[in-house]
Order: structure tokens, then sequence, then C-alpha cells
């Protein structure tokens, strides 16, 4: 077989292919569900209203997917550039400990939110920036060194929540000091458990969306990630360019590690983020790497996760019935979006 | 430093070094093979889990051991097999779909374990493999039984090593591996199928890689945990470069690996282990396999058309 790029793919071929890739995807979530004794029907029916069916549920999927629009963000403005940052957790929790610190009394109020918020991204680009140096001076794939440093990150994190950062209140408990009342985020309307993180999330993915096309930036991620030699040739300064995706990338990441303490926990432990820095990559490859496209992306994703715990409960069918329909998910859809350009043809 | 000294002289260090490193040379070796035919396969650490898994649970349900490593060898190559399909014709990003294949590999055995064992806390454990002392060998004074008294993986790890060596540098299937991965289009050109070469490297890598996490369960750690392969995957794919991209190489990186591993678990005992904190040498076998890749950086040999699709008719 072979494949012959399509010039002009019809309409029905470019919403066709996703829509499969969909329906296959609630295939496998039922062939799942039959093979935990339950029904399909139903049990897709409590996903459902597990992840929007009350107000309760509605703002639990808002709150979860704040992180994963951050994470989401991150992962989307470095792929764009073939910048293949896999270490959005470990730079998200740079971002958390930056918070925890500033936000325990370091940064009186009312500094502390924004100053807390920028020295975390700078934490989360700095955490970034080593591989991306190693990528552009040693020729040392990233894809690897991100990787492992999300590792060596949590063994830091515990290291600090066992010592220097922990919380003497705290029970023996590996958990930070609970941050000060003014170093949280406020809840946008009082009563309603969501905060202003998310509104923060929403705002970052436009900034994004203007950098990305309103900016020289923008154009020169997009021309590096299509194609680094021909950018360079253009005039391009390829390794200047991969340096700024990576900082704001890591910036990003590092958002949601501040928004997750500032706004929701209120202090650092090792639970925090249960792989946001890993999801945030099934976000931004559903959302085609367009930063708005990332807002309903990570909305669905935390609904299928939100909504899969309710189930779990309920059903008794396992939790992590949603880590295989979002991996069905992204593997199926990259493969549609691909066939939505290409035709495959024998010989 | 007297420390240091005793731990290396003792017999069960280096019996522990070679324990250590089997899954590690297994899953090393399936990972070469893919990237020898242009394929980075991010999906190892998924696959490592499903053989882990898969090994643990056929023993656990009553089969014999050996069904149990190849029950993981099989679940390994249809993971293996979707990741070839997608990225070999279809030419989709081996970082996406490996991370896909990852997620999807690991997954399935979350659930699958809760499916079949809903409320258990402690996992039950089988009787894994003995271990066999080779004759005459395992009698060399010295180093001879804490080199050739393993379980019979290990000696299978060895074995699978020096066999893809001699088939990738001394067979023409291992010639047209080869020729796949540096340069598809004269490949092509000379009749070889890109594809069929490239998916079933793929899928053999993939069995090994599974055949690595089933070490794990089955000669290792008797009983299946969630996160027991712990970036083990990762640091495979660390080694393949720290090898630079040589079967005997990548063997002698893993026990490299292995000894330093060996070493930082029995350094926490001494006084050393009392003043640094516990989580500074379990992160160094993630600092060094990063020190690795920064020392072998300017001598890498990659295959040339590692992470390259190809598909026919473009040039």
């Amino acid at each position: 077989m072979r494949l012959e790029p399509i010039a002009a793919p019809t309409l029905a071929r470019r919403l066709g292919f996703p829509a499969a890739a969909l329906a296959l995807t609630i295939l496998v979530a039922s062939l799942l569900a039959l093979t935990a004794g339950a029904n399909p029907f139903a049990t897709l029916g409590l996903i459902l209203e597990g992840a929007a069916g009350s107000r309760f549920a509605a703002l639990e999927t808002l709150n979860r997917a704040t992180p994963l629009i951050f994470t989401g963000l991150a992962i989307s403005v470095a792929f764009r550039a073939k910048l293949w940052n896999i270490g959005a957790e470990a730079q998200l929790y740079a971002g958390a400990i930056v918070t925890v610190l500033l936000g325990t009394g370091l940064v009186p109020w009312p500094l502390v939110l924004p100053v807390t918020a920028l020295v975390a991204m700078l934490a989360g680009a700095l955490v970034l920036l080593g591989p991306v140096l190693l990528k552009t001076r040693l020729g040392v794939d990233e894809v690897v060194t991100t990787l492992l440093l999300n590792f060596v990150m949590l063994l830091f994190v515990s290291y600090l929540l066992e010592g220097p950062m922990k919380d003497p209140g705290g029970m023996g408990w590996p958990k930070s000091s609970p941050l000060l009342p003014e170093a949280r985020l406020p809840r946008i309307v009082e009563g309603l458990r969501l905060h202003w993180g998310f509104l923060l999330a929403l705002l970052a993915a436009v900034a994004v969306w203007v950098i990305q096309t309103r900016t020289t930036l923008g154009y020169e991620i997009r021309a590096v990630g299509q194609n680094p030699r021909a950018a360079r040739f253009a005039g391009v300064p390829v390794n200047a360019v991969l340096v700024k995706t990576a900082l704001l990338s890591g910036g990003l990441a590092a958002l949601a590690g501040f928004s997750e303490v500032a706004g929701l926990k209120g202090h650092l432990s090792l639970d925090l983020s249960p792989g946001f820095g890993y999801t945030g990559i099934i976000v931004a490859m559903l959302a085609m790497l367009n930063p708005l496209a990332v807002i309903p992306s990570a909305l669905f994703v935390a609904g299928v996760f939100v909504g899969s715990d309710s189930m779990s409960r309920a059903a008794g069918v396992p939790t992590y019935i949603a880590d295989i329909l979002l991996a069905t998910a992204l593997l199926f859809m990259v493969l549609a979006i691909l066939l939505t350009r290409v035709r495959v043809v024998r010989g | 430093m007297t420390d240091v000294i005793d731990i290396l002289l003792s017999a069960t260090f280096w019996a522990a070094v070679i324990r250590i490193a089997s899954p590690l040379i297994f899953a090393t070796m399936g990972e070469l093979i893919c990237e020898r035919a242009g394929v980075l396969n991010l999906g190892i650490e998924g696959i490592m889990v499903i053989g882990a898994f898969t090994g643990w649970i056929t023993v656990y349900a009553g089969m014999p051991l050996w069904f149990g490593v190849g029950a993981a060898m099989g679940a390994g190559m249809l993971f293996g097999l979707l990741h070839a399909t997608l990225t070999v014709p279809f030419g989709l990003s081996q970082h996406v779909v490996g991370l896909g294949v990852t997620l999807l590999a690991t997954s399935t055995s979350y659930f699958a374990y809760r499916l079949i064992l809903p409320e258990v806390t402690s996992p039950p454990k089988i009787t894994p493999f003995a271990e066999w002392a080779i004759p005459g060998l395992s009698d060399i004074p010295g180093l001879g039984p804490a080199l050739f008294t393993q379980t019979p993986l290990t000696y299978a790890a060895f074995v699978v090593a020096g066999v893809t060596a001699i088939i990738l540098y001394r067979t023409p299937l291992g010639l047209a591996l080869r020729a796949v991965g540096e340069n598809p289009s004269a490949a092509a050109s000379q009749g070889l199928s890109v594809t069929a070469l490239r998916m079933g490297a793929v899928i053999v890598g993939s069995g090994l890689m599974a055949v690595g996490g089933a070490f794990l369960t089955l000669s290792a750690f008797s009983s299946f945990f969630f996160e027991m392969v712990n970036g083990r995957g990762w640091i495979c794919i660390a080694l393949v470069v720290f090898g630079a991209w040589k079967p005997g190489k990548a063997v002698l990186g893993a026990l490299l690996f292995a000894a330093f591993d060996a070493l930082q678990v029995r350094l926490q005992q001494t006084p050393i282990g009392a003043v640094l904190p516990y989580q500074l040498f379990l992160a160094m076998p993630f600092l060094l396999s990063i020190l690795a890749l920064i020392l072998m950086s300017r001598r890498a040999e990659v295959p040339a058309a590692l992470m390259q699709p190809f598909n026919k008719g473009e040039r």
C-alpha cells in the first residue's frame, strides 16, 4: 500500500474520519464495559452523567480541565515546533514548588499572586531549558531527557516534602505547609467550587493563539516545526526559536502546578498531579495542536476522567477504562486526521 | 570508601548486577532492533508493563512459567503490531503513537488487573523461576557462583543479545534490517520490502520488551504491582543511545548501569546513606542515564533514517 495526498479533501472526508474515530472509541468503551459484566449503554450513560449531569459534576469537570488546558497548551506549543517536550509533569511540579515557597509568607499581599505566577513560569521554563540546550548544543534527544527528568523531579519533591518543606503540623504526612489565605486564587463566584485558575487557563489559551497566529515568533515556530532545514535557510534562527518555544512551553506547564496548588489544593503533595503532564499530550493531539481547540479538548478529557471515576463507583467497571478510552481516542484520531488528507492506494 | 570496596568485593553484589541487567538487556535489544530498522518505539514502557502483567497472570492462572514468558511475548507483539501498523505503512508520528501505545498497554494491564482482582490490596505471589547453577562454570572460585547461579531468563537475556548481534551483522536479514534503517529508498530499489522489514522489527522488538517486563514478575518480584516498571523502558531507550545502536555495547551499558543501581541500593545501608537523602540514590539511575546520553552525544551513530517514515513513490 501507498499513501497519496489529496489536494482538496471533501467535507465528508474531513468530518467522516474523525467521526468514525469517535465511534470506534465508543465501541471500545462498550466492549470494555461488557468484559466487566456491565451494560454498555448504562456505563456510557453513567460516564456522561458523572461528567456533566449535575452542577457538582460539571464544576468538577471544569476544575479537572484547568490543569489540562495548561499542560495541553504547553505540549501544543512545543509539538508545533517539533520540540518533543514529554516533561510537562516535571515542569508542573517546578511551578508547584515555587508556589508553596513564595506563598507561605515570603512575598507579601498584594504582590504574592502575580509574582508567584511569574516565578513559577520561570521555574518551569528553566526545567525545560536544560534538555533543550542539550538538544541544540549537543544533539541529545529531548524525548528521553525530558521523560527521565520527570522521575528525578518527583523524587526531588518527595525529598522536599519529607525534609525542608515538610508541614510541621502535617501529622507526619509528606505534604507541605498550607499556603497563606492571600496566596490562594479566589473562587470566581462565592459558593461555587471553581477558582480563577480556570479563567487564567482560558486567557492563556487566547494568549498562545495570539502568539501563534499574530506574531513573528508564532510564524517561526511553525517554520521550524515544518522543516528546520528550510527554516534555517530562510534565515530563521532555529536554535533561538527552539529555546523560546521551550521557555513558553515550560512556563505554561508550570502554571498548571501554580493553579492546582494556589487554586485547588492549597498545599503541595506527591499526588498533586495524576499525570496531568502526560495527559496534556492527549489533550494537545486531540486539539490538533490548535491552542483554542485545547479548551474543548481538555474539557472532553477531563469529562472522561471525572465521569469514569463516578461511573466506577456506581457500576464497578474499573476506573482505568478512562485511560484506555483516551489512548484509543488518541490513536484512532491521529490516524483519522491523516486519512482526511491522504488516500490509501494499492501497490 | 572502604564501604564501596567491601561492596565491590562481595559476590552477592555481582550476582545482583547480572540480575538487574537482565530485564534491561531484553528490552534494550528489543528497542535496538526497532531503531536499527528506523522506528523509534516509545511504546517500550507500556509494553514492559503488559509483559509483566501478562506473564504474571498466566502463571497465576496455573500455567507453567515458560507459558507465562510466551504469553508476555505474544502480548508485546500484539502491541508491537499496533505500533508498527500506525507508524510504518501510515507513517504517523512515532513519538505520538509510541506514547499512545505506552498509555494503552499500561492502562489495559491495570484495567485487567482490577477486573480479575477487584478487592486485593497486596497482589498474590507466584512461584518464580528458580536459580539454575550451570554445572562446572558455577564451581569456578570467586565470581563463578555469582555469575553462573542465575534464573534461566537471565541466561536467555544474554543468549538473545548474542543472537541479535549475529543476526544484525552476520546474516542477510540483518543487512536488510540495517539497510531499511539507514537508507530505505536504496533498500527498496534493491527489491527489499521496507514496510515488511520495519513492521517485523517492531513486532519482534516489542515481543522482547515484553519479555523484559515479564522478567520482573516471573524472575525478580514474584508478583505484579502498579508502577513496577518505573521508567525502566525509558532507561532502555537511553541505553540504546549509550550503546551506539550496537548490541555488544548496549549489553555493556546495561551491565554498567545495573552495577550503579546495585551499588546505590547497597550504599543506602552504609554511613553515606545515613547522611544523604534516599531520594538521591533512587534518582541516580535516571541522572546516570541523562549523563550517559550527554557523554555519547558527540559520538552517537544514529541510524540515518531513524524516525523517517518511508512512502513508496516519494523521494
